[in-house]
């Protein structure tokens, strides 16, 4: 019975969130003034989980029957992922009144995709990577168009439905073919029995099924086509989750899954098609970006050459890689989350004041918003001092080392691409007179959001070694 | 391989030679005397009404929705139920603990469908 | 007289490769819809063909999960599809294209 103390109190963090949207739920049901108590309810729930996280980091054990593992790196995605989201929860409280009526369903959503996501990063199974995966993919294509009376949001979740779902078909038809070649779903038996049978045809057309599926999920090249048109459709917080917790999650999957192949033990046989799709996510992201006028759309080819980067480390395959591309998450979820939090300080009603037009002359009426975004801006574009540069920096390094110097080279010559669109906002703000009469109340919680995440970029920045080390000793 | 089928096949050909020639054996030797009544649609008796094309309303869908998520659970619980005594004699009650935890969030969603009105018809 | 296995995974393979065309090709949302659940199914008739060559019931378990799963997303695409029709009065995924793709 002890033995079973100790599991439960290993997934706290999923049973804080588990436990959390049922009481959303009787909230949202039984109480009038749940549009006051819920945003507040969600917020608590996610830094419970997130602080029991930490604090329990070092519990590393595999619990229930080989169906979940604790600790360790699958800990430090909890807390990715329940910090990112208590921080789009900050955001929504006056977004969510802005961008249309106020829907209780919107926080338990969300508390739902992010249970998603744990149960997928703490995945030991097959089973338990499906059934976070779908939680989090259902809840996503609900949050995208919660707005139902608005045809922009409507055409944002049919698209993503049905890119999502055909992507689902991929993983299914995937884990199927695993399935039949391992005779078993457990990961473990995946990791022992992967270099025997890596002449297998069936055994390799799966895991390749696999990672198309999840292509999809992280909007890598050739399996992007959604990602602007559901960025642009959606809320503006729901796209900075999608972007960053959506993508976390889904490469969290992969490393899971996959990850007897990151550790060096046995060759990377998958490093020609993740550096292939790697290149073109890439450039095709940071290329397209320069021609974009929504900020919204900018920011999604963005994150889809930041897809691309964080291929790098995987294509890497060794540990090294795999550690930066957990550091490049966590600081690419923050700086992203401030982005899009600053996006949604500064639309209007009706999704105005989203063109780019709209952010010249920001620095002589609202400096502060203009520091902010500057800063994460330079920080996305990896320009040193922040903590987008050391993600950058780890996974170069860490594909120099597997003797892939040219991905690295090339990766460079991307991320110099995508310095001209994101230093051109910032010259906009502070060396162009105001093109239009932006008049903007900006909320005090908004606010507070993005300097918390504008601080967690800084203070990333700021100690990268010992962060990337805490990872490094956890992913051997 | 196939030999032993052949009964089943000869049956199958019988039946429909002898479905065909009913069918139109009526059709070529019977008498035609249409009127305006018979060739009327047949609707017990009543005047027909309207076309035979009607639209359904949106709200069926509602309904089948609703079926499809809570009619499917029942897969899980029937296994469930087919095995519980020796599960039970296995793990004790924890068997019947899990069962409850997952009827009771399922109940949780059903009352949410209620209170948010997903039921009213109109 | 037992079947070979390969029968059920070539069926199987063809339906995906279908429902994937069907993905690729059909206009009404509606269909494409149907297509991604062909492309489950698919997956799901090999799932429970390995299980039953190999005498594990896992796969079979897994069919269900899939089953259920796949319910719930067709409750959230019908609602989609739905307040997407009330709107636009179309299914047509063509004619959605105020966000250019």
């Amino acid at each position: 019975m002890l033995n079973n103390f100790q599991e439960f109190y290993n997934i706290i963090p999923i049973l804080l969130i588990g436990a959390g949207f049922l009481i959303s739920l009787l909230i949202e049901m039984y109480f009038k003034k749940s549009d006051v108590i819920l945003p507040w309810f969600t917020i608590l729930i996610f830094l419970a989980a997130g602080f029991h996280a930490l604090y329990a980091v070092n519990s590393v054990s595999v619990i229930f029957q080989n169906m979940l593992a604790t600790g360790g790196i699958v800990n430090i995605f909890y807390i990715i992922f329940t910090f990112g989201a208590a921080i789009v929860a900050l955001l929504s409280i006056d977004y969510i009144k802005k961008y249309g009526t106020y829907f209780g369903e919107y926080y338990i959503l969300l508390q739902t995709s992010i249970l998603g996501m744990m149960l997928m990063a703490g995945a030991k199974d097959l089973f338990m990577i499906f059934l976070g995966l779908e939680l989090m993919s259902v809840s996503f294509y609900s949050l995208a168009g919660l707005n139902r009376k608005r045809l922009k949001a409507n055409e944002a979740s049919l698209k993503y439905f049905l890119l999502g779902a055909f992507a689902t078909g991929f993983i299914v038809y995937g884990i199927a073919l695993i399935y039949g070649t391992v005779h078993s779903t457990s990961i473990d038996m995946i990791a022992s029995r992967f270099y025997e049978l890596s002449s297998d045809k069936l055994f390799i057309a799966g895991i390749l099924l696999f990672l198309i599926g999840f292509s999809f999920k992280i909007a890598a090249f050739p399996f992007h086509m959604w990602v602007p048109d559901v960025y642009e459709g959606s809320p503006t917080t729901i796209a900075g989750l999608f972007s960053t917790g959506g993508k976390a999650a889904a490469f969290s999957a992969i490393i899971v899954t996959l990850g007897v192949l990151f550790t060096g033990r046995i060759g990377n046989i998958l490093m020609p098609y993740l550096a292939v799709i790697s290149v073109l996510s890439m450039f095709y992201g940071s290329i397209v970006a320069i021609s974009q006028d929504n900020i919204k759309r900018m920011l999604a080819y963005s994150s889809i050459s930041h897809a691309g980067y964080l291929l790098i480390g995987l294509a890497a395959g060794n540990s090294f890689g795999v550690a930066g591309v957990i550091f490049y998450l966590a600081s690419y979820t923050f700086m992203n989350l401030g982005a899009f939090g600053i996006v949604a300080l500064i639309e209007g009603k009706d999704e105005s004041n989203l063109t780019l037009k709209s952010f010249s002359g920001l620095a002589s009426r609202y400096p502060l918003l203009a520091a902010l975004f500057s800063i994460i801006m330079f920080s996305l574009a990896g320009i040193p001092p922040f903590a987008g540069f050391f993600g950058k920096y780890y996974v170069f390094i860490a594909a120099i080392k597997s003797n892939l110097t040219w991905l690295a080279i090339l990766g460079v010559l991307s991320s110099v691409i995508s310095v001209y669109f994101y230093l051109r906002i910032v010259v906009l703000m502070y060396f162009k007179d105001a093109e239009t009469d932006l008049k903007i109340d900006v909320s005090k919680t908004g606010l507070a959001a993005v300097i918390i995440s504008v601080l967690l970029v800084i203070i990333i920045g700021i100690a990268p070694g010992t962060i990337i080390d805490l990872i490094a000793f956890f992913f051997k | 391989m196939l030999v032993q089928y052949i009964p089943v096949f000869l049956v199958i050909a019988v039946a429909i030679v002898f479905a065909v020639a009913t069918v139109f054996s009526s059709e070529i030797f019977g008498p035609k005397r249409p009127t305006q009544a018979k060739l009327s649609t047949y609707e017990s008796g009543m005047k027909p009404v309207g076309t035979t094309h009607e639209r359904m309303s949106v709200k069926y869908y509602l309904v089948a929705m609703f079926f499809i998520i809570f009619d499917l659970e029942v897969i899980f619980i029937y296994p469930w139920a087919v095995q519980f005594k020796k599960l039970y004699i296995e793990n004790g009650i924890s068997v019947f603990v899990s069962m409850v935890i997952f009827l009771v969030v399922l109940e949780l969603g059903y009352l949410y469908a209620y209170k948010k009105g997903g039921f009213k018809w109109d | 007289m037992n079947i070979p296995i390969e029968y059920y995974l070539i069926l199987s393979g063809f339906m995906f490769l279908v429902g994937v065309a069907g993905v690729l090709t059909r206009r009404n949302a509606i269909i494409v819809f149907m297509s991604i659940e062909l492309m489950l199914n698919s997956a799901n008739l090999s799932l429970v063909t390995f299980s039953s060559y190999m005498g594990n019931s896992t796969g079979q378990l897994f069919v269900f999960f899939v089953m259920t799963v796949a319910a719930a997303e067709a409750a959230v695409g019908l609602a989609i599809i739905l307040a997407m029709f009330r709107n636009k009065l179309t299914l047509n995924i063509d004619d959605i294209n105020i966000l250019k793709w």
